[in-house]
C-alpha cells in the first residue's frame, strides 16, 4: 500500500498493538503521533495512549509502563530525543525493552527541521539498540523485528528504530504489508528474564505479589558490572538480530542483514554509510559500473551494537573506501562512522585507505552528481595511492 | 559482610537489593529518634510524618521506631506536639 514513513511505522504499530503508547509530537515525528491516535479513536488498538506533556515524561512514561510488564513505544526527533537523554540511560540501564522511532532531524541551533544524524548519532553510547532504515519499507520491517530484538531474553534493551526526516518521513513509497495475524504470531506474548526478589523467584517486572525494587541505588559495589552485562547483552544482539531477520524473512521474503554490501564482489572504491542516502548511492554505483568503473557501496543498517566482523567481511579486498555520514563530530577526527569504521579496521591486516565525508547537514540534498564526485576523488585517491586524512565535505559552497 | 557477588552471579537488570525490603537504610544516619512513652500522648503524628514509613504504631497505641530502615531525618522529632521524641547522636 501506498504509504509514506511516518504512515508505515504508524501501520506497524497498529498491527503490533503495545499496551502503552506515550508520547509527544514533533516535527517529522509527528505524523506517526497522530496517525496512531487516529488508530486509538476508532478503536482499532488496545493501546493506552498518553498524552504526555514533553518528551522527558514520554519516555518516562514508557520506562514505567515497561517495568510493570507492558509493551511500550514511544518516537521522536532532534530536540525531543535530546529533551529524552537522561531517561535514554535510565531505560537501557533498567533494561527495559521499550521500542522507539526516531526520525533523524538536525539538532538546533540554528533551528533546522531537516534530516541529518546529528540527534541519534549522540545518542549511539547511551545502550541502545540502533538500527537506521534506508526506505519505508526498511521502515515498515524493522518496526516489527525491533520487538523480538528488543525482548529477547539474552539482550533485554530498549531499541532505536532510526530513519530520515521528510526524506523517508514525508515522502510516498510502495509498501509491502503483512497480515495481522502473522504479526501477531511472529511478535508473541513478552517474555521476562527471571530474578530473585525477597520472596523467591520472579520475573524481571513490577509485581505487587513478589515485589522487587526497580532502579535502585547502585554505587561503587555493582554499577561497573551492571554496566559490563549491558554491554555484553548489546554484544548479543547482533546474533538475535540475525537469527530473528532469518525468521522474519520466511514471511516477508525481504532480509536486510547488519551491513548490506551492494556489488561489492569485485569493487576497487567503495562508499560506507548509513540511511536514505543509501538508495541514491545504489543508483549512483549502477551508473558508475556502466562505465566500466567498479564502485561499491556498503549500507550498515545496524549500527548499535557495531557489526565489526560483517563490515570486515562485507569490505573484502575493496582498497580505497570513503565514509559518508550526516553528521559532523566537533573537533574530533571525522564523523562518529568514520571512528568507528577506522578503528575497527586498525587490526585488520588488509587496511584500506579510508576517507571521511561529511554530507546533508541540515537537510541539503545530497545529488547524484555529488556522489558521482565523491567517487571520482576515490579513484583519484586510490590510483595516486594518497592517504588523506583530513575531513572532506560533500556539497559545502567553500 | 558477605563477599561481593560476580559479574556473572548478578542478575539481569541491576536489582543488586531484591527489594527495598532487604536494603537496609537505617545505618545511613548520623542521629536517630528515641520516643519517651511517659510523655507521649499516641497522637501518632510522628508515623505519620515518617517520610519512609519506619515509624509503626503498635497495639497498645504507641509508636515505634523500626531503626532497620529509620535514616534519622528528625521530622518525628521536630512535628511531636509534646517534644517527646529525642534525636540521640550515634557513636
Amino acid at each position: 500500500m501506498g504509504l509514506n514513513g511516518d504512515e508505515a511505522v504508524a501501520y506497524a504499530i497498529k498491527q503490533v498493538n503495545p499496551d502503552v503508547v506515550a508520547a509527544y509530537p514533533i516535527t517529522p515525528q509527528t505524523i506517526i503521533v497522530e496517525k496512531f491516535s487516529e488508530y486509538v479513536a476508532n478503536g482499532l488498538v488496545d493501546s493506552e495512549f498518553v498524552a504526555v506533556e514533553s518528551e522527558h515524561s514520554a519516555l518516562s512514561a514508557c520506562v514505567g509502563a515497561s517495568a510493570s510488564g507492558a509493551r511500550a513505544y514511544t518516537a521522536t526527533a532532534a530536540n525531543g530525543l535530546a529533551l529524552m537523554w537522561e531517561i535514554l540511560y535510565i531505560a537501557s540501564g533498567m533494561r527495559q525493552p521499550i521500542v522507539m522511532s526516531v526520525v533523524n532531524r538536525a539538532l538546533s541551533g540554528p533551528l533546522n527541521i531537516h534530516n541529518d544524524h546529528s540527534d541519534s548519532m549522540g545518542a549511539r553510547d547511551s545502550g541502545w539498540i540502533q538500527i537506521y532504515c534506508e526506505n519505508s519499507q526498511e521502515v515498515y520491517d524493522s518496526h516489527i523485528i525491533a520487538w523480538r530484538i528488543a525482548e529477547d531474553l539474552n539482550v533485554q534493551l530498549p531499541i532505536m528504530v532510526c530513519f530520515d526526516g521528510f526524506t523517508i518521513s514525508h515522502t510516498m513509497e510502495n509498501v509491502y504489508t503483512l497480515n495481522d495475524d502473522i504479526i501477531k504470531a511472529f511478535i508473541g506474548k513478552r517474555t521476562f528474564p527471571k530474578v530473585s526478589g525477597h520472596l523467591g523467584e520472579t520475573e524481571l517486572r513490577l509485581n505487587p505479589s513478589c515485589p522487587i525494587t526497580m532502579g535502585a541505588m547502585d554505587l561503587q559495589d555493582y554499577y561497573f558490572e551492571h554496566k559490563v552485562q549491558q554491554h555484553e547483552a548489546l554484544q548479543m544482539a547482533l546474533k538475535v538480530i540475525t537469527s530473528t531477520e532469518n525468521e522474519f524473512s520466511k514471511y516477508s521474503g525481504r532480509n536486510y542483514g547488519l551491513v548490506q554490501g551492494y556489488k561489492m564482489e569485485d569493487a576497487e572504491v567503495a562508499l560506507i554509510g548509513i540511511g536514505s542516502a543509501m538508495g541514491t548511492s545504489k543508483y549512483v554505483v549502477n551508473q558508475l559500473r556502466t562505465q566500466g568503473i567498479k564502485a561499491g557501496l556498503i549500507k550498515i543498517r545496524t549500527y548499535r551494537p557495531f557489526p565489526k566482523e560483517a563490515l570486515i567481511e562485507a569490505i573484502g579486498d575493496c582498497s580505497t573506501i570513503g565514509i559518508i555520514e550526516k553528521t559532523l563530530s566537533f573537533g574530533t577526527t571525522g564523523g562518529p562512522l568514520y571512528q568507528d569504521i577506522k578503528s575497527a579496521l586498525y587490526d585488520y591486516n588488509k587496511k584500506p585507505t579510508i576517507v571521511g565525508f561529511v554530507h546533508g547537514l541540515g537537510g541539503r540534498d545530497t545529488s547524484p552528481e555529488n556522489l558521482i564526485q565523491t567517487y571520482q576523488k576515490l579513484i583519484k585517491i586510490k590510483d595516486k595511492n594518497e592517504r588523506i586524512s583530513t575531513l572532506q565535505y560533500i556539497g559545502l559552497r567553500e | 559482610m558477605n563477599q561481593p557477588k560476580k559479574k556473572s552471579e548478578l542478575d539481569l537488570g541491576a536489582i543488586p537489593f531484591k527489594s527495598s525490603k532487604e536494603y537496609k537504610t537505617g545505618d545511613w544516619g548520623v542521629a536517630h529518634p528515641k520516643i519517651d512513652h511517659s510523655k507521649c500522648t499516641k497522637c501518632t503524628l510522628c508515623h505519620f510524618f515518617c517520610p519512609e514509613g519506619a515509624i509503626k504504631v503498635r497495639e497498645d497505641g504507641y509508636t515505634e521506631v523500626d531503626y532497620n530502615y529509620c535514616k534519622g531525618c528528625g521530622i518525628c522529632a521536630s512535628e511531636c506536639p509534646v517534644k517527646c521524641i529525642e534525636m540521640i547522636m550515634k557513636k
